[in-house]
């Protein structure tokens, strides 16, 4: 992974040291909040519902073990024992005081990490693909340019007060796992008919509340000139996106305005400006950046390993797990495995601070001390000899983190919603817990099979509902709280966007709308086939013509306790939610 | 001439130039300028041209809105130009800057006036800026520290031509 040099480290520390000023000149009422929230956002800080949370930038998802130890640290030390791995392959600390905040900074620091740019309107932290250097179908490891990117938008003086959050992904692979239609910059690492090493360029995708997949606006930018092009993109931008409408700011809706023909006319005048000139990537600084990301010491290894083949055959929970938690590996004999965080009853990617020490553990004895955060919540230990899965399972069930669920429909993409976040219209985590426990059954889950479940907690969409095969969006009306439901939306090669199947559900009926979406699948369904193909061949007709047929009943169940939201004076030491040790 | 104090050239230091901001009677052909050392609207300088071409002691100001592709040949006319920052928020005011100093390349002073605040002087400073009449309300001795919270920086800007990986030898951890 990379390594800091002593100019990230002073440049990180500079930047401390500028937070911790302007903390103290908060607290000591120098600066007004609304002078100050901005500048908190840039350092990932957010003021919720009941505290401070702050969102710190892991790098395309890439971590080493002592840097997971460091969230444990910080969880025990400042938070309540756990944290919260995103969607943009970041962590969240849900219970913050701001006077800790600069300290947390220098922590991270010593561990090379940050919380810059995480929130804001700016370029946000640049994701990629989780299995980046590792999967079979990588054209070229896109990680060396998200890191020369990382490190031109970090502090860029001209883009620091862009009409709104700017969020650019990257990928190497011919399958999208970095969800790059939906960026506002996306970005596929190809190579020409020459073989050399390029980019196609996406621009103006985005999910929110006007879900538009990107267009493309080169289909070949050499890596020589990335910052450049980038640069260009960032500045029409800056100059021409709306500020009079916060919901209308998103480089989406200027290249839908301009045409996204005049807006490439626009950026390619201004990047003749720049082109070949000194930000030009030099061959030097991409070889130091691309040797931090060379292959671990693998051994020569048999393809598969006959131990695993046999106890697979007679131990079926070991089987479902291989089968949903284990990834095929570009080396001969060794696997990618995701540790699941999406154990029924636990908040969508919540880790206690004692599975993150176990899991750093598991990294150093299993896969190289590296670890990775995928977009769907989850971890990944990306070098994993095939020959020591059985031992891995094993310690991964005894912590919670082997439900076999990868990919189905318990692996749930969910926001915070209602419990933290002061913009939401409705539960997120109590309705991925009440999902969850209905179809807690492995065996209906494997049946059902390849699904999306997506959870938003309203417009803005951090939990990606419009790419959900089904997604769920909490909407407002008259204070009260709904829930819409769609169906067919996709990420990946073949994005889509969902459409919503028809009037609002309430958080009860929920669980028993999903139920029906499903008996339509299986009743439709080829041989094989994934909910999402289902739903593209026979169309939503059937889906919504079977959920309205009769009244939906709410699950009584659901109006109890511990579904309800966390108010203020609830017991945070142990919300339910993140059970601790 | 009332005076009052700005930042230049990384010093604080007492400034006589007035700006002059139109109200909603005012439009750029009628409203008067001033005799003195005086900055306006670029809209003002469009409209007058005539009249105020001749003058030395004028400066010209952008609002966030305005571009400087607008006034092309025109910037080496002034010996100051000026930036609005309506809100600090608003950072269309430094690809203005941007053009200004690097396309166009204008190389008198270029002032940060309006929502100039400390926290933001840093990266108006590299995008060109050299001169910022801080808001009124603030200590200008406080926001002059502003202008040091880094020591370096990755990209190239207007500061800087080169970004960190041509002007250093970087890789070392020590
Ligand atoms: S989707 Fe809405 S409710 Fe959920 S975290 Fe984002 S802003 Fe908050």
């Amino acid at each position: 992974m990379y390594r800091y040099d002593k100019f990230d480290h002073q440049i990180t520390a500079e930047r401390v040291a500028q937070f911790r000023d302007q903390v103290r000149r908060r607290l000591s009422g120098e600066l007004m909040e609304d002078e100050f929230r901005i500048l908190r956002l840039q350092n990932g800080l957010y003021m919720q519902i009941h505290a401070y949370m702050l969102r710190i930038a892991v790098p395309y998802g890439l971590l080493s073990a002592a840097q997971v130890r460091m969230f444990a640290h910080i969880a025990r030390k400042y938070d309540r024992g756990y944290g919260h791995f995103t969607t943009r392959q970041n962590i969240q600390f849900n219970w913050l005081k701001l006077q800790d905040a600069p300290d947390i900074l220098a922590d991270l620091a010593s561990v090379e990490m940050h919380a810059n740019q995480t929130s804001g309107n700016c370029i946000r932290n640049i994701t990629s693909d989780e299995f980046a250097g590792v999967a079979r179908d990588e054209i070229v490891d896109p990680r060396p340019y998200a890191e020369i990117l990382r490190q031109w938008s970090t502090f860029h003086p001209e883009f620091a007060y862009l009409p709104r959050k700017f969020k650019i992904a990257i990928t190497g692979a011919t399958e999208d796992r970095a969800a790059i239609a939906v960026h506002d910059i996306g970005m596929a690492v190809v190579k020409n008919a020459q073989g050399e090493i390029g980019f196609r360029v996406l621009v103006g995708g985005g999910l929110g509340r006007t879900p538009i997949i990107g267009s493309e606006i080169c289909e070949f930018v050499p890596w020589q000139h990335a910052i450049t092009y980038l640069e260009s993109i960032v500045r029409i931008y800056n100059e021409y996106g709306r500020r009079d409408n916060m919901f209308k700011a998103r480089i989406k809706i200027l290249v839908k305005a301009l045409g996204i023909e005049e807006f490439k006319r626009q950026v390619e005048a201004d990047w003749q400006f720049t082109k070949d000139g000194p930000c030009t990537i030099t061959v030097e600084e991409l070889n130091r950046v691309a040797a931090c990301f060379t292959a671990p010491a693998y051994e020569q290894l048999p393809e598969n390993d006959a131990a695993v083949t046999a106890f697979k055959l007679d131990n079926r929970p070991f089987a479902n797990w291989v089968q949903r938690n284990v990834k095929p590996h570009k080396v001969p004999g060794y696997a990618a495995v995701v540790l699941s965080l999406k154990k029924t009853g636990i908040a969508p990617g919540d880790a206690t601070a004692e599975q993150m020490d176990a899991a750093a553990e598991l990294a150093e004895r299993f896969s190289f001390g590296e670890l990775r955060v995928t977009h769907m919540q989850n971890l990944v230990l990306a070098d994993v000899r095939q020959s020591d899965l059985i031992e891995l399972w094993q310690a991964a069930k005894i912590l919670g983190m082997a439900t076999p669920n990868i990919g189905l429909l318990t692996d749930i993409i969910c926001c915070p919603g209602g419990d933290f976040c002061s913009l939401a219209n409705a539960r997120s985590i109590p309705l991925a817990k009440a999902i969850a426990e209905r179809f807690d059954n492995i065996d209906f889950q494997h049946d059902i099979g390849e699904i999306e479940l997506n959870m938003s907690g309203c417009m803005n969409a951090c939990g990606h509902h419009h790419v959900g095969h089904i997604g769920i969006l909490g909407v407002d009306k008259d204070g009260e709280e709904w829930n819409q439901v769609s169906i067919g939306g996709a990420q990946g090669n073949t994005s889509s966007i969902g459409k919503v199947i028809g009037r609002a559900f309430t958080f009860a009926q929920i669980p028993e709308v999903v139920a029906r979406l499903l008996q339509v699948y299986v009743r439709e369904r080829f041989e094989g086939e994934r909910f999402i193909d289902t739903v593209r061949r026979i169309g939503h007709e059937p889906f919504k013509e079977y959920v309205y047929a009769t009244p939906v009943k709410e699950d009584e169940k659901l109006a109890g306790a511990e579904y309800a939201l966390l108010e203020a004076g609830t017991p945070y030491d142990t919300p339910y939610y993140s059970p601790r040790f | 001439m009332a005076t009052h104090m700005i930042i230049k050239n990384k010093a604080i230091v007492e400034d006589d130039w007035v700006v002059l901001r139109m109200d909603e009677n005012d439009t750029p052909q009628s409203v008067v300028v001033p005799s003195g050392k005086v900055i306006v609207p670029l809209k003002v300088w469009q409209a007058q041209r005539d009249a105020l071409q001749h003058r030395s002691d004028l400066g010209v100001w952008f609002a966030s809105d305005e571009r400087a592709e607008d006034m092309q040949n025109d910037v080496t006319k002034f010996s100051v130009i000026a930036v609005d920052f309506p809100k600090f928020a608003d950072g269309r005011g430094y690809s203005i800057a941007y053009h200004l100093r690097a396309r166009l390349g204008y190389r008198g002073q270029l002032r940060a006036i309006g929502d100039v605040l400390r926290d933001q002087m840093f990266y108006m400073q590299r995008i060109g800026f050299d001169a910022f009449a801080t808001r009124p309300d603030k200590n200008i001795h406080e926001a002059i520290k502003g202008l040091s919270d880094f020591s370096l920086s990755y990209q190239a800007s207007v500061d800087q031509p080169l970004p960190l990986f041509r002007r250093a030898h970087r890789g070392d951890r020590s």
